[in-house]
């Protein structure tokens, strides 16, 4: 009965709690923060996405903290996002007119301003480098001055067209209405049902990546299967903006830049048949819709099958039922209530000893 | 002998879709079938209006696609009319049209006025409670709080439908299609409801098991004196149990009258062919 | 970077938004009021519902009591103390009497509660319907029209099952007559203490985001069938090893090859010794 020992909990509790600090410094080696934020850019840019935090700087210490457990690092971020105020909302961000880094098409082999296949790991073959072994910061620093950043090319990174607009000009995309409510806010409200596309996109986004990829990829391996393209993946960095407090009705020339955000955005086609004029069935697109922060492309892509799957109401697929996926999703409730499981039940536990006790 | 109408169905539509230009502007009769070329709207219940009167069985046949199982959803709450009426007279002295009603009343009409039996016995039934239970449900909606005479009255009902004391504690997922659809039509007629609703419930039997639950069905119309709408696609199952009948085609009634009259004499061609099929 | 905490870890916005849910939550006594719930520097299931409730409440005048499982010293409840003291310097007692705020998961103190106290209970699962409905679409709409024949229906198929209620902890209440509510998973033998409660005990469950309250003076009955009555928790015979008390919720303890029974609210025990001693 030590767990819930009527004297010493607290003792033991300040026991563990130095354990753990042991158990990250034994090595004898301090973790430099700046090294995490240079070199684990994929555990960062997923930390950052799943705690819908955007700070490189703080997703590093959360890093270091939690020794590297996503889990930890982005649970951190959020309690700390949870003691911020919410001072400003950005004027619309546009990716159309952000500086791409990388920008693919699945569907389409030449696309206009062409493929860019910027930074991946699609790429390569999967074989550890030894070589990193013996890396050195000389190496770094002498790749670096011989790295030339090629701008060769004559193509404007931050006017690529979409390839969506293609497909809607040629008159192949279904078509919607502009809508320009304001959105929900799924961090300042409970889920309610059914739900906008707002809230589940910002769901999805702020989704545990396992579970989103998991979710996604069994929408595409089952039955009535959602087969999506990758009409355009690109990941690039969106400026963002904020209306000058005092002067909120002035025109843009008044906005204060407040930095970028580095995003993953997909747009997946999706094919629907559409009855036309002439009640006939036409073959056209919709779209899914991916977006996550930071270089986070599976993650991205498996949105964009969730978002689509999410509006096909009688869908047979499991994840086109919005309660299960939207409640199932977030990697701070899910992975908080499981480990929940550890505390002492001894009371609801008791509580059943005696139903099963009583005699009828 | 059918004097007093207990149901009454005024304008009853029900369409899927928004419409357009072309099919808006069309009256009832326009439409060739019961969708729109142009735009894809679907006009499942055009127009209908019919009566039930106490201690009858009303037959409503038609292909699938008829509208009759739509009318029937209709009829129960299961989904929305786009407009019209239905009034039953011992609710609200039969004043209150029961689709305006708000949803709690519509619950209490489906635990206490209205009895429906489902095709498909997973509508009906909770699968993973005892036969007992499933009929205490109702009891329980209509106020019941002492458990011992919920227990008899459920086998009372259950006995009435011939389920073997000895499984009553069992749950439907364990019975058969036939057993299935008995406890169903006990739960309907848990609170003594005037009307019952049965949908296509011989549907995908073995023919001895239906037989069985026509039966069934006959009895409990005598017994208990309830009235009774069956829908049904098969002309068969009409002609057993309907005092009269309504033939539906493309969400319209194209015939009615008493169901002797519409075997031996049918007006319209459908039912011409449907007759002359049976036979 | 060193960045300071804010009084009670929470910005002033947030805790204004949590007690406005509260407020409607005393005002509509059992019903679930949605909240925007904050991630919390603890987990999710770990009682985040009711540190949101304690922290946007508490202030200077407060003496704070924490409790899991009837014990001021679990591993949970010392965790959440720290977290509280640290962002507030509330004094905190193990003594029920003390309190102004008492956050409890899973028991209400032995000690009758008084009109100056608050207890906040920490809630896994608000909704009482979700056993029968898994849509919170759908159990919405069952509150509203107050139709709750799927919660009797659980209890008579216990009683055809197994000839009585089979109910554990968290046996569902109604409230004032009108909501159907989760109390938590205290025992049965709590739920009583809240019938006419001279405090008032509110409910925060934080990973599904609802707030609920049992005001003072609030009619809370346990739902049950006439024929077959609400039955709290039996410990006929059985007596506390360490202060002798009969009519407390009890631990069974296993003490070699014999078990043994002891207080589960630990302080309530420590009390009741200590007055034997004096």
């Amino acid at each position: 009965m030590g767990y819930v020992a009527v004297k010493g909990g607290t003792q033991a509790i300040e026991a563990s709690i130095e354990r753990l600090k042991f158990e990250r410094l034994k090595g004898q080696e301090v973790l430099d923060v700046e090294a995490i934020k240079s070199g684990m850019r994929g555990l960062i840019d997923q930390v950052m996405s799943e705690a819908s935090l955007y700070d490189v700087g703080l997703a590093a210490i959360a890093i270091k903290q939690a020794e590297g457990s996503a889990e930890e690092a982005v649970f951190l971020l959020r309690a700390f996002r949870s003691t911020l105020p919410r001072k400003h909302v950005t004027r619309v961000a546009d990716s159309a007119t952000a500086e791409v880094e990388r920008r693919i098409s699945a569907s389409f082999k030449d696309v206009p301003g062409g493929q860019i296949l910027g930074a991946s790991t699609d790429y390569t073959q999967r074989l550890i480098d030894f070589g990193l072994l013996s890396e050195t910061k000389a190496d770094a620093l002498n790749f670096l001055s011989n790295y030339r950043s090629e701008d060769s090319t004559s193509t404007d990174l931050g006017a690529l067209p979409k390839v969506v607009d293609y497909l809607r000009e040629e008159g192949l995309l279904v078509l919607f209405e502009d809508d320009d409510q304001e959105p929900d806010d799924v961090t300042k409200m409970n889920l309610e049902f059914p739900t906008s596309r707002s809230t589940r996109l910002q769901m999805l986004t702020r989704g545990q990546t396992g579970a989103v990829i998991s979710l996604g990829y069994s929408a595409l391996r089952t039955y009535g299967a959602a087969h999506p393209t990758v009409g355009e993946l690109r990941i690039a960095n969106i400026p963002l903006y904020i209306h000058h407090p005092l002067f909120e009705a002035c025109d843009e020339g008044e906005d204060y830049y407040i930095g970028d955000i580095k995003v993953t955005e997909v747009e997946s086609f999706i094919t629907t048949e559409q009855k036309n004029q002439l009640g006939k069935t036409d073959i056209q697109f919709s779209i899914g819709y991916g977006v996550a922060f930071g270089q986070n492309e599976t993650k991205a892509i498996a949105m964009s099958i969730l978002d689509k799957a999410l509006q096909m109401k009688d869908s047979p697929l499991p994840v086109s039922n919005e309660e299960f996926v939207l409640y199932s999703i977030d990697t701070v409730e899910s992975t908080g209530f499981i480990s929940h499981l550890k505390l002492p039940h001894y009371v609801t536990f008791q509580s059943k000893l005696d139903s099963a006790r009583k005699k009828v | 002998m059918f004097e007093q109408p207990v149901l009454k169905v005024e304008g009853l539509r029900k369409q899927f879709g928004d419409g357009c230009g072309h099919c808006n502007s069309l009256s009832v009769d326009a439409l060739e079938k019961n969708y729109c070329t142009t735009c894809g709207t679907v006009y499942a219940c055009q127009d209908l209006n019919f009566e039930v009167y106490k201690g009858e069985i009303l037959g409503v046949v038609g292909e699938s696609g008829s509208g009759k199982s739509t009318m029937m959803q209709c009829l129960y709450f299961d989904k929305e009319p786009t407009s019209g009426a239905v009034y039953i007279d011992s609710y609200k002295e039969g004043r209150a049209n029961l689709f305006e009603e708000s949803s709690q009343q519509k619950r209490y009409i489906k635990d206490m006025v209205l009895g429906k039996v489902y095709q498909n016995p997973i509508y009906g039934l909770r699968m993973n409670i005892s036969a007992v239970g499933n009929i205490a449900e109702k009891l329980i909606s209509s106020g019941v709080r002492e458990v011992e005479p919920m227990k008899a009255r459920a086998k009372e009902l259950l006995e009435a439908v011939n389920i073997p004391t000895f499984r009553m504690g069992e749950a439907p997922k364990n019975f058969s299609g036939g057993m299935q659809q008995r406890v169903q039509i006990a739960k309907a007629l848990s609170n003594n409801p005037p009307v019952l609703l049965l949908d296509e419930v011989t549907t995908g039997l073995d023919l001895s098991v239906q037989a069985n639950v026509l039966d069934l069905i006959k009895e409990i119309q005598r017994d208990f004196g309830v009235s009774i709408i069956v829908v049904s696609h098969d002309l068969g199952v009409i002609r057993m149990l309907a005092d009269r009948t309504i033939v539906m085609l493309n969400g319209k009634i194209i015939e009615s009258g008493l169901t002797d009259q519409i075997l031996e004499d049918p007006q319209h061609e459908y039912t011409q062919q449907l007759v002359n099929a049976l036979l | 970077m060193k960045l300071q905490y804010n009084y009670a870890f929470f910005d002033e916005g947030s805790k204004r938004e949590i007690r406005r849910a509260t407020l409607k939550a005393v005002a509509i006594p059992g019903y679930q009021v949605p909240f925007a719930s904050r991630e919390m520097p603890i987990g999710r299931g770990w009682g985040t519902g009711g540190l949101q409730l304690t922290l946007s409440l508490i202030g200077n005048e407060d003496t704070l009591k924490v409790i899991d499982q009837g014990s001021d010293e679990s591993v949970n409840a010392v965790n959440i103390k720290k977290l509280i003291v640290n962002t507030t310097g509330a004094p905190v007692t193990e003594e029920t009497k003390e309190a102004t705020l008492i956050q409890s998961r899973h028991r209400i103190p032995e000690e009758p509660l008084g009109s100056d106290q608050i207890l906040v209970l920490q809630v896994p699962y608000p909704e009482p319907l979700r056993y029968i409905e898994p849509s919170e679409y759908v159990t919405k709409r069952l509150h509203g029209d107050k139709e709750y024949s799927g919660a009797w229906l659980m209890l008579f198929e216990q009683i055809m099952k197994h000839g009585k209620m089979a109910t554990g902890a968290d046996h569902a209440v109604f409230v004032h007559d009108r909501y159907l509510m989760a109390p938590s998973p205290i025992p049965r033998f709590d739920n009583p203490k809240m019938h006419d409660s001279e405090a008032l005990i509110l409910l925060g469950a934080g990973r599904e985001k609802k707030i609920h309250a049992v005001p003072p003076f609030t009619k809370v009955e346990s739902i049950a069938f006439d024929d077959y009555p609400f039955e709290v928790e039996q410990f006929t015979d059985k007596s506390c090893i360490k202060c002798g008390a009969t009519h407390t919720f009890m631990d069974e303890i296993i003490s070699g090859l014999k078990t043994v029974h002891q207080c589960n609210d630990s302080s309530h025990c420590l009390s009741r010794m200590n007055q034997e001693a004096v």
